[in-house]
């Protein structure tokens, strides 16, 4: 009740200077307007720059390194156990590339609370024969819809269905650096050896284009069973498991965990890409910088406005005094004012806010690197929305406190008497 | 005998700028129930500064001010600014109204401040206020738009919205032409006649003071008589 007083009371003057307190409003609106539309963009442009990596990097990858045996045969016997070994010309042995016992390890890998998902792969170096000539290259044996759900595999396949996949036997989708090269079109069969020199003929039944150019001119994907028939091998045959956790922070302690329990390579995502985290929390905190210099602008616009308002509205302040009003009441009253503006202020600005992003997410944007991409991306985050609203709050609050304490303070007697 | 209703004691009161100056020399006043006082004295005897004194406005003062029997140093700001608005009506010279409000939310103010009543039961007083002083056809209008005397009646109305024990003046008809000084005036007089108001009005208009029922007469700070 006292409270809806002084609210009647804040409005009032509020209206009465309706003009000053519009430019304040819009000072605030501009600011939050400006900060959504940056933080949105710089975040869209960053989760796109991220994903072109971190998307298809698997936090933890599990798979047999080639390298020289650390158990060399001489340390196991029991002659030579005391002495320091001194073993020259050693090689490495590429024996076993395949994951060991790999359905057991599924399993684990499933049943664990960490773990988001995984996706087996095999990978096959190949040559792709087109005529006369070979072209190196590589397949990739996977799991379409373990790939699509985890690692967005769907999103760079430019054409045809990455599910054709599974669902066409010996079927391939080809990098298209390598399709351009060997002039294949989706229907055509392209001719694959493997190293062991194995050939199989595969349909090709779309393209895929990953936005690093270098990678598909000698990248394709064909399914596991596909892989595991070109190499002849069995149908527990893998060679990585890509992991996804669902804290990015524990990949390098459930690496070196599986590491060990699975007695494989382990390598995580932090070791692999340790530079993108950096990048990405710059521009952030660039954009976020940004927002607040221009909602402290509008702050000390409002500052202004209220201070303004204060000696304009000495009488009144002077008046309530006198009839009863206290220091706190009129406190209440000016920040009351600053709040509305504020609020008002804010609220229009995060439509506003809004409005640019959806703008921005309709300005053409096509690049070669990106080609599931057309227009420039935005993040609509709401996060981005709240703290601009808690923002606009706290600064209108700040801005307002002092003015509000100043016209607290004012002594009705030195008003009425100057008079 | 009536109740004593505004009682100093020995009050003295200091301006520290630019040189200490005292400005009130124990001023021993007591004011009675249904009183109609007026303070005077020349420019400058201290006159408005006791006024502001008497109202709690000021506080930085010496000795004793007592409001219906309780003491008044001592209590916070917030307390003081609740006996204004409950025992106290004010009515100043130039400062009427609010011009952001209409005349009726002008006198409806300090009731909705108090809370005793309820919105409606405020507006309905305001109402009765307006119209005993014949001002109900100016309700609505917004206070900027009235003239000085219309002003001055209704910041008596308001003044009255919460049945206060006294009414302050501080030259409530300096600034009014005679014809309306005398109409507040005769406001005044009827109020302590009818409704037996107390009031206390500072007023240098010899003439308005003399129609009294007590005049205080003030000079150097000093109460000469009363």
């Amino acid at each position: 009740m006292n409270l809806k007083l002084l609210a009647d009371i804040a409005k009032a003057l509020l209206l009465a200077r309706w003009k000053q307190s519009l430019v304040a409003a819009v000072g605030v609106t501009f600011s939050i307007t400006m900060f959504i539309a940056l933080l949105g963009f710089m975040n869209g442009l960053n989760s796109l720059l991220d994903g072109l990596i971190l998307n298809r990097t698997a936090h933890v990858r599990l798979f047999n390194e080639v390298k020289p045996n650390p158990n060399q045969p001489i340390n196991l016997a029991e002659a030579f156990k005391g002495g320091h070994n001194f073993i020259q010309s050693v090689k490495s042995s590429g024996s076993r590339v395949e994951l060991y016992n790999s359905g057991a390890i599924m399993r684990a890998v499933q049943a664990d609370p960490r773990v988001l998902g995984f996706s087996p792969k095999i990978n096959a170096p190949v040559l792709y024969n087109a005529g006369t000539i070979d072209i190196n290259g590589a397949v990739s044996g996977i799991d379409v819809e373990k790939e699509s759900k985890f690692y967005f595999f769907d999103n760079y396949v430019t054409s045809g269905k990455s599910l054709d996949l599974k669902n066409i036997s010996n079927s391939i989708i080809l990098g298209k650096g390598v399709a351009d090269k060997l002039l294949a079109e989706i229907g055509d069969v392209v001719q694959v050896t493997t190293s062991q020199g194995e050939r199989l003929p595969l349909k090709v039944v779309g393209y895929f284009q990953s936005g690093i150019a270098d990678f598909d001119k000698v990248q394709s994907y064909a399914s596991i069973a596909t892989v595991q028939k070109l190499l002849g091998k069995p149908n527990n045959y893998v060679t990585d498991l890509q992991i996804k956790l669902k804290d990015l922070a524990q990949a390098p302690a459930v690496g070196k965990e599986y590491a060990q329990r699975f007695q494989c390579d382990a390598e995580d995502i932090q070791t692999a890409n340790s530079q993108f985290e950096t990048g990405s929390s710059v521009r952030s905190l660039i954009s976020y910088a940004v927002g607040i210099v221009l909602l402290i602008v509008a702050g000390f616009g409002i500052y202004n406005i209220l201070n303004m308002m204060i000696y304009d509205k000495m009488d009144t302040i002077a008046i309530l005094k006198a009839t009863g009003f206290s220091g706190s009441d009129v406190r209440k009253i000016f920040i009351g004012i600053a709040l509305t503006i504020g609020i008002l202020g804010g609220l229009t600005g995060l439509a506003f806010g809004l409005l640019i992003s959806f703008g921005i997410d309709q300005i053409p944007f096509n690049t070669a690197a990106l080609p599931t991409v057309k227009t420039y991306p935005v993040d609509y985050n709401p996060k981005f929305y709240v703290i601009g609203i808690v923002f606009s709050l706290i600064t209108t609050y700040a801005a307002g406190f002092f003015p509000a304490r100043k016209a607290s303070k004012v002594d009705p007697v030195v008003i009425i008497r100057g008079k | 005998m009536a109740k004593t209703v505004l009682q100093s004691i020995n009050i003295n009161k200091y301006f520290s700028d630019p040189v200490r100056v005292q400005v009130l020399r124990e001023v021993n006043l007591a004011i009675d129930q249904g009183e109609f006082v007026a303070v005077t004295g020349k420019s400058g005897c201290g006159k408005s500064t006791l006024l502001y004194i008497l109202s709690t406005m000021d506080t930085d003062y010496e000795g004793e001010l007592r409001i219906d029997d309780v003491v008044m140093r001592g209590k916070t700001e917030g307390e003081l600014a609740l006996v204004r608005n409950e025992k106290i009506g004010f009515v100043f010279q130039f400062h009427y109204l609010l011009n952001e409000f209409s005349v009726l939310k002008n006198v409806m103010l300090p009731g909705l401040k108090l809370r005793k009543h309820s919105a409606e039961e405020v507006e309905h007083k305001a109402m009765e206020r307006l119209k005993t002083l014949g001002l109900e056809k100016l309700a609505l209008k917004m206070a900027n738009q009235l003239s000085g005397g219309e002003k001055q009646r209704v910041a008596i109305a308001r003044a009255l919205i919460n049945d206060p024990i006294i009414i302050m003046g501080d030259e409530p008809t300096g600034n009014l032409d005679k014809k309306n000084g005398d109409l507040v005036f005769d406001i005044f007089k009827q109020l302590c006649e009818e409704s037996n108001q107390t009031l206390l009005i500072v007023t240098h208009d010899q003439g308005f003071a003399d129609n009294t029922h007590r005049i205080i007469e003030m000079e150097d700070g000093r109460i000469l008589k009363h």
